[in-house]
This record gives C-alpha cells, sequence and structure tokens, in this order.
C-alpha cells in the first residue's frame, strides 16, 4: 500500500487491476491548504495514459510486479519460451513482445517483467546480433553509412542497412530503436 | 546540477541572508534562534512533522518567537530551518529555510509595508535592481503591488464565498486551478483576508468574524510570504487548537499535542503583534531565475 505522499515520477502503482507507472509528477500545496499530488500515469500492459490527483489520506495499490532474469530458448507457434537458470519456463505471448520477437537470439540473456503471474513485458540488451538473411548484393568499396537500402533479418523484419551490407553479413542491431547500429561479421566466402 | 555549477546561486543566496540581516538589524530587530527540535509542533490542519528524539522537528518556529513576544521582545527575525513531511515537489521540500519575523503593536498591513521594504532592500543588493526576470518575465517589485481580497477574486473567477460559506476541499482545490491561474505575474500581489477557517492562528477582523486578517504574497504566481495579525487571546487558541486535533484524528492525521508553554505565555499576555513566514529558498530561486527549487538547492 502507498499513502499519497510515496508518489513520485517512476513510481509504480495499481489503478483497478492494472499497474501503472508515473511519469510525471507535481505536487501543489496553496498555503495552510491540503497538499494536492497530481500524478500522469501509463498504463503498463496498453501504453494508454491517465491522469489522476490525490490527497494526503489517498491510498494506493502496490502493483505486485516482479521483474526475472531469464534466457531465451525457443519458438513454439506464437509463444516463446524463456528459462531460467534452475530451467523454469515462462512462455511470452508475440503480442506482448511486439517488434522485439525479431532480436530474440538464442540463450540471450532478458528481463521479463511479470504482474501478477503474467508477463507484460520483454526487456532485451541493448544490442542484439543478427544474420542478414535478404539484401540486394552490396557495392564492394561502398564505405558509406549515409546510403541506406532495405534488408531481411530472420523472421521477415526489415531493417535499413549501408549498401556495403550482404547477404550472410551479421550486423548489431539497437533493440531501443529497432535499426542497425555496426556491421559485426563479414558473410563467410565472400 | 554540479556542486560547483551552482557557485554563482550559493553567493547570490550568501548575499541574500547578509542583506537580509543587515535590513533589520538597521530596524532594530534582534536576530533569535529558537528549538529545531520541539516537544510538540504548532497544530495545523494539514502541517505535518517529523518525529525526532522523543520529539519533532518544527513545521515553523512561530510558537517559541510568540513566546518571546509574550516575554517582551517586540522586534524579533529568526532565519533556520524548518521540515514539513510528504510535502516534495517543484516549489517544496520537506527541508526549507524560513525567514519569520515579529512586530508588537504592528497589525497585518503594517508588515506588509515592511515586506515591500525588504524585498526592494535584498533585491538591490543582491541584483543591483529593483526587477528580476523569471520564464521570459519581468517582475517588478518598484511597481504597484496590487492587493486582491480573497471573497473578491473567489466571486470573480470561482462563482462563490468563502467567507459566507466555507468548504475546505473546494477552497483548495479552486484556490490552485481558477484562482491562481488569474493571478499577474508582473508585479507582486497580495492576497487578503482569508476565511477565519483557513487560518489557525490569525486574528479574526473586528466587526467581521468570518475573516481573519492574513495575507499571502505572490512573485511570479508563486507563494512566497505568509503573514498575520496574530490571534493574542488565550481561550480562543486554545479552542482553535482543539478543534484542529480533532479535524486531524477524524482525517488520520496525527493529533500532536497542546503546547501548554505556549499557551500559558498568550494567558500571561502577548502584544497585539504582525507576523510574517516568507520562504527563503524559493527568493533564491526568484531571484535567480530559476522555475525548480532542484535549480537552488545543493543537496536535494
Amino acid at each position: 500500500m502507498f499513502s499519497a505522499s510515496d508518489l513520485r515520477k517512476g513510481l509504480r502503482v495499481e489503478i483497478e487491476g492494472a499497474p501503472y507507472i508515473i511519469t510525471e509528477f507535481n505536487f501543489v500545496k496553496p498555503g495552510k491548504g491540503a497538499s494536492i499530488y497530481n500524478c500522469k500515469m501509463k498504463n503498463l500492459i496498453t501504453g494508454s495514459t491517465l491522469n489522476r490527483s490525490y490527497r494526503s489520506n489517498d491510498k494506493l495499490d502496490e502493483p505486485k510486479l516482479e521483474e526475472r532474469t531469464m534466457r531465451y530458448s525457443y519458438q513454439e507457434g506464437d509463444n516463446y519460451v524463456f528459462m531460467d537458470k534452475n530451467f523454469e519456463q515462462i512462455n511470452v505471448s508475440a503480442e506482448v513482445l511486439g517488434d522485439n520477437r525479431f532480436f530474440l537470439v538464442e540463450e540471450i540473456e532478458v528481463e521479463i517483467l511479470i504482474h501478477n503471474g503474467r508477463p507484460i513485458g520483454v526487456d532485451l540488451p541493448t544490442f542484439v546480433e543478427k544474420e542478414i538473411k535478404e539484401t540486394e548484393p552490396g557495392f564492394r568499396g561502398n564505405t558509406a553509412t549515409n546510403v541506406t537500402k532495405p534488408a531481411k533479418i530472420e523472421g521477415g523484419y526489415e531493417i535499413q542497412v549501408p549498401l556495403f551490407i550482404n547477404q550472410g553479413d551479421v550486423v548489431k542491431i539497437d533493440t531501443r530503436t529497432g535499426g542497425y547500429a555496426d556491421r559485426v561479421r563479414v558473410a563467410k566466402g565472400s | 546540477m554540479s556542486l560547483a555549477g551552482l557557485k554563482p546561486v550559493l553567493e547570490l543566496r550568501d548575499r541574500l541572508l547578509s542583506a537580509t540581516r543587515l535590513f533589520f538589524h538597521e530596524r532594530k530587530y534582534l536576530e533569535v534562534e529558537t528549538p529545531v527540535m520541539v516537544r510538540t509542533p504548532a497544530l495545523e490542519q494539514h502541517i505535518d512533522a517529523f518525529q525526532a528524539g522523543g520529539g519533532y522537528l518544527r513545521t515553523s518556529p512561530e510558537l517559541h518567537m510568540k513566546r518571546l513576544l509574550a516575554a517582551g521582545y517586540e522586534r524579533i527575525f529568526q532565519i533556520g530551518p524548518c521540515f514539513r513531511a510528504g510535502e516534495r515537489g517543484r516549489l517544496h521540500n520537506p527541508e526549507f529555510t524560513m525567514l519569520e519575523w515579529y512586530c508588537a503593536g504592528a497589525d497585518y498591513m503594517d508588515i506588509l509595508i515592511e515586506t515591500e521594504a525588504l524585498l526592494k532592500y535584498v533585491a538591490q543588493a543582491c541584483l543591483g535592481r529593483l526587477s528580476f526576470e523569471r520564464n521570459a518575465q519581468t517582475i517588478d517589485l518598484g511597481g504597484e503591488w496590487k492587493i486582491f481580497s480573497v471573497g473578491g477574486l473567489f466571486k470573480k473567477y470561482a462563482g462563490w464565498n468563502p467567507l459566507e460559506n466555507f468548504d475546505e476541499r473546494r477552497f483548495d482545490d479552486d484556490l490552485v486551478s481558477c484562482i491562481e491561474p488569474h493571478l499577474p505575474e508582473d508585479f507582486p500581489v497580495v492576497l487578503k483576508d482569508y476565511p477565519a477557517q483557513a487560518a489557525a492562528l490569525a486574528r479574526l477582523k473586528a466587526g467581521d468574524k468570518h475573516v481573519a486578517e492574513r495575507w499571502e504574497l505572490y512573485l511570479g504566481g508563486i507563494e512566497i510570504a505568509n503573514a498575520f495579525s496574530e490571534l493574542t487571546d488565550a481561550a480562543e487558541q486554545r479552542k482553535r487548537f482543539e478543534d484542529c486535533a480533532r479535524r486531524r484524528a477524524l482525517c488520520g492525521s496525527e493529533a500532536y499535542e497542546l503546547d501548554e508553554d505556549f499557551l500559558s505565555a498568550l494567558e500571561c499576555g502577548m502584544p497585539q503583534s504582525a507576523g510574517i513566514a516568507l520562504g527563503l529558498d524559493r527568493l533564491v530561486m526568484l531571484f535567480a531565475g530559476a522555475s525548480s527549487l532542484d535549480d537552488v538547492l545543493p543537496f536535494r
């Protein structure tokens, strides 16, 4: 249970059964008057926002949130299976993963956010390495990075890469933006 | 901001502190220091104290300073830390520095004249001029100080009169959402004559028991000081404390014990006086043109 004076930016609270994070917080107190705690909050599952204001004696529930470090194991239909070091498994749906599902690499370590036993978000490392499965042949010697072409990685996810990238090259992807960051390895035999 | 980066602000604060002391000493005020750790804090509906060492950290030096007034010290000022639990925001910090002063024989409008003189004096000493800029808005202390009555502002902008039918929750909400946004920001603004219920330690207006002799000063839309004609009637003060303790208990807040030392000082007789509390950290913030205490408090 939180009281209004615990409220601050970044705090996670539960409202009508859903977990929220406070994204903006503003405390006002007219002289000699009551404290008013204005909060802007984001639903951690749907992303929708909410404005609420609280008084000193208001109470808020604490969401049952848990963060678990897991490793990605394998895909099973629309579900992605993660495992912790005790081989305990968690299935995360494609819907919860969003675009992050394209950036999973076997044995990659992730943080899974769990609300009331249900996974609601997966935090990936900032950079992952992925092989280019499909792209127009590259222009050897063209090292410019400001001219790009489309390329596809496993699962058909499309990114923009520099012209010198070839099919079979391994590139680094920034999971925050979903964009190309660097070339890691050149395709064997090229 | 880094500690080193705050140097201009800390220098401004240093000039403000010494100019404030000079101002009061020139006017024959005595600087006093009263306990920071107190047996029981002043009872106010919406001010919560931190417990410390079997007692509390003071939320204001008011009760001790009034004991000095009752003992015959007629002009006293104090600069020191006060603590209020649960108050943290852009304009609030649980620990803050208060400038508080009292003058025997004066009423709330006399102390407004002195406040105007003080602010002009310290602005001149700190900034070399009477105006300062904040959010691209110039605030001119040398211009006219506009005085509005609380009843008039509520009738105009909130559509009701809190002096006739006081509704506390509605009063606070409307003050923040209907009144404050309409206050001019380019010159000093004074709100005066509050509902009696919104001033636990103030004297009521002779001839109108609905009105407390209290004003609040706003600079650039920010509340900077609160002043009263002080209540000197011991029986009335005891009754208000008891009411306040009851109301606090009702809404689940701690009902602090009455400060009997203060009440017996009132019983022995305190002269008619005016007193004022001014938030020094906020004044530094305004003079520095900053919009949050984050920009002026080094260890926040």
